[in-house]
């Protein structure tokens, strides 16, 4: 058991009827680590994330945290209590937010940790006051979220994800659908998070971010990793023609904003 | 007393008269409807206020009862009125009265819907009022609004089961003048539900393949 | 137009309402039970319920209610179900409507954006809390108006229970046409007491509405 890393990835593949979106993809991450993932739209990335939880189960290959096997092939009934018991391990932020409309920020916080863990309203109010002073937004915890500029609503998803006190955290592309001058807001928590040494799997557009906070990047394109490595090579020194083209293209797009 | 679909078929060319009847009063029905329809909307969204508000109280009127209601008033108001139609007339117009008034409301909807430039270039190439309307709104509104009308139609398929009420001998009086003579209402009365459930799969499947061709027209 | 008979006989239209705002609660409540047991077959895991459900609402609104009413009424003691017109008109007519209401519960629930069902799994709630504290409060508020729209269409139907002879609003009127040879009077009298159950039952739905959308 213990000769697995904190989260590995073993020989995933997926495909959606004859299209196959991730092909034998292979990943370590120990604690600690922060890895981005990076490439082009429709290479998989996302896929590959959203494997990780379940979302989007994989065709073949294995997912481990901490060793568990996250995908453990099981009756219906025991996969699914499986899968709720480990999700709570894994904390998930998404593109376009997905807070609970119907739900104040305090509520969005404390739904699942009462839920989940049992715990007494007074003991998940404490704790969504303290996982929002983390990200700065104590003022707004009675608000509802459509009170909540873009950045806003990202930041209290994030401390929704950290109440549940997961051992990673994955980011689905958090700052693509926000307008620009609120990425910075949602990246600085980002950082905080990796001072404070959480394991982060973080998909993102970002190679400025990506370059400053990441241990190492992987660049997928076509379903499949096309080169890894620390981000002063895969950004400054890539070896690969796909992953030379792919940056070359992204900083023009970029400089043409 | 057991079930016995045997005398069903003896009673065969009752029922499918009835399908005829029925089929017949929809379609004349929905005909009445769609166009008397536009006539409704026109008059909701663009007639003097003296016209559209009692307009209105009688579109209010007609949406606000039953329908079942509606056909006594037609069947048996005419009547008193001097005028006697035969009960197949007033279904229709009955029907087609009701669902005129749904029609009207899609329509009007529609029609506010139509692009506000639509009109402005109309009217900037010297198209009056009326023309802007007859060329250029209200065929972009019809189209938006044939799949809600659909639905409409195949609605009014199932309440043309009412007009038997009212003694128009469609597919419901027809099964009804079955069991008058073989006292099996359950034998017949889920045969008449069968021939109703198979036009409306037909109907639905046109219904499918009508919204498919607009939406490629788009 | 005759004031005289109106005054005359308003007081049994005004019993016959009555029959028809019964008819229309049960009936409504009959419904929704339907609704949400067919929504929920719909939206099963299993395919069984799925398809369950999907031939229920298929054949309840692909038949005319008042041939069901019939096969029920009528056909019913054929097959050892015996029941007076009343509870006739409501078994059948509220079996009817939950076939819609079906539809208009699981449009409401799948118009809830995935993201939101993938949020609350992320975070480890199962299917059943996932829809029971994210999903179903939010879906309740999108359903409120178009079931109103359901209930709306419902108290009109319950007028086809004059064809097994319930003594409500449209039968009255009916009898009375027939007794008196005044049809106008009648059907105003009948059609207003409609209108202010209709009116009243849309001004409650809209309250609702209102209220599911301050918080």
């Amino acid at each position: 058991m213990t000769d697995t890393a904190f989260v590995e990835i073993r020989n995933a593949a997926k495909s959606f009827g004859s299209l196959q979106v991730l092909r034998d993809i292979n990943l370590k991450v120990e604690r600690g680590q922060i890895v981005a993932i990076i490439g082009p739209s429709g290479s998989g990335k996302s896929t590959l994330l959203r494997a990780i939880n379940e979302l989007d189960p994989l065709s073949s290959g294995e997912i481990w945290l901490e060793g568990v096997q996250i995908n453990k092939k099981l009756p219906h009934r025991q996969y699914e209590r499986h899968v709720n018991q480990v999700r709570q391990d894994i904390g998930m932020v998404f593109q376009h937010f997905n807070l609970f409309p119907h739900l104040t920020v305090r509520e969005n916080i404390t739904l699942a940790p009462k839920l989940l863990k049992g715990m007494s309203a007074g003991e998940a109010n404490a704790l969504a006051e303290q996982q929002l002073a983390k990200v700065g937004l104590m003022e707004k915890i009675d608000a509802y979220p459509s009170q909540l500029s873009g950045g806003q609503k990202q930041r209290v998803a994030i401390a929704r994800a950290l109440a549940m006190k997961p051992k990673v955290m994955l980011f689905d592309e958090a700052t693509s659908a926000l307008d620009p001058e609120l990425v910075e807001e949602v990246n600085l928590v980002m950082k905080q998070l990796a001072e404070e040494h959480m394991t982060m799997i973080i998909v993102t557009h970002e190679m400025g971010f990506a370059e400053s906070v990441c241990d190492r990047v992987l660049f997928m394109d076509g379903g499949v990793v096309v080169e890894e490595g620390p981000p002063e090579v895969i950004f400054r020194n890539p070896e690969n023609e796909r992953t030379r083209a792919f940056l070359r293209k992204h900083l023009q797009t970029n400089h043409n904003r | 007393m057991s079930l016995d679909f045997t005398v069903v078929p003896q009673f065969l060319d009752v029922i499918l008269l009835g399908v005829l009847w029925t089929i017949l009063i929809t379609l004349g029905a929905s005909v009445l409807s769609f166009f008397v329809g536009i006539f409704f909307a026109i008059i909701a969204l663009y007639a003097p206020w003296f016209v559209r508000l009692p307009f209105r109280a009688f579109e209010w009127l007609f949406m606000g009862t039953p329908l079942l209601l509606q056909l006594f008033l037609i069947y048996f108001g005419l009547i008193q009125v001097g005028i006697d139609l035969p009960a197949f007339v007033a279904g229709v117009i009955g029907l087609g009265l009701h669902y005129a008034v749904y029609n009207s409301e899609l329509i009007q909807a529609s029609i506010l819907a139509v692009d506000r430039g639509q009109t402005e270039a109309a009217r900037t190439l010297g198209l009056s009022r009326m023309q802007t309307l007859r060329y250029v709104v209200v065929p972009q509104a019809v189209r938006d609004v044939i799949p809600p009308i659909g639905n409409n139609m195949i609605a009014l398929l199932k309440d043309s089961a009412l007009v038997s009420v009212i003694g128009v001998s469609e597919l419901t009086l027809s099964a009804q003048q079955a069991i008058g003579r073989t006292f099996r209402p359950f034998e017949f009365y889920v045969t008449a539900a069968a021939f109703y459930y198979a036009i409306n799969l037909i109907m639905e499947a046109v219904q499918r393949r009508i919204e498919r061709r607009i939406a490629l027209s788009r | 137009m005759d004031v005289d008979l109106i005054l005359r006989v308003y007081p049994f239209f005004l019993q016959a309402a009555w029959v028809t705002i019964q008819l229309s609660v049960l009936t409504a409540v009959l419904g929704l039970a339907c609704g949400s047991l067919g929504a929920a077959a719909r939206l099963s895991r299993l395919r069984i319920f799925r398809i369950i459900g999907a031939v229920y609402v298929s054949l309840f609104r692909g038949t005319p209610a008042l041939i069901q009413l019939f096969i029920l009424y009528f056909g019913g003691p054929q097959i050892g179900i015996q029941l007076d017109a009343f509870e006739a008109g409501v078994i059948g007519l509220g079996v009817n409507i939950g076939a819609y209401m079906t539809e208009t519960i699981r449009g409401a629930i799948i118009a809830i954006d995935r993201g939101q069902t993938e949020a609350s799994r992320t975070l480890g709630l199962s299917r059943w809390q996932s829809m029971r504290y994210v999903v179903l409060p939010q879906a309740a508020r999108l359903m409120i108006r178009p079931l109103g729209v359901n209930i709306n269409a419902l108290i009109k139907g319950t007028a086809l229970v004059a064809a097994i002879s319930v003594v409500e609003l449209t039968y009255t009127a009916q009898r009375y046409i027939g007794s008196t040879y005044k049809p106008f009077e009648m059907f105003l009298l009948s059609g207003t007491l409609y209108m202010i159950i209709i009116y009243a039952t849309g001004r409650g739905i809209a309250w609702l509405d209102r209220r599911a959308r301050i918080t």
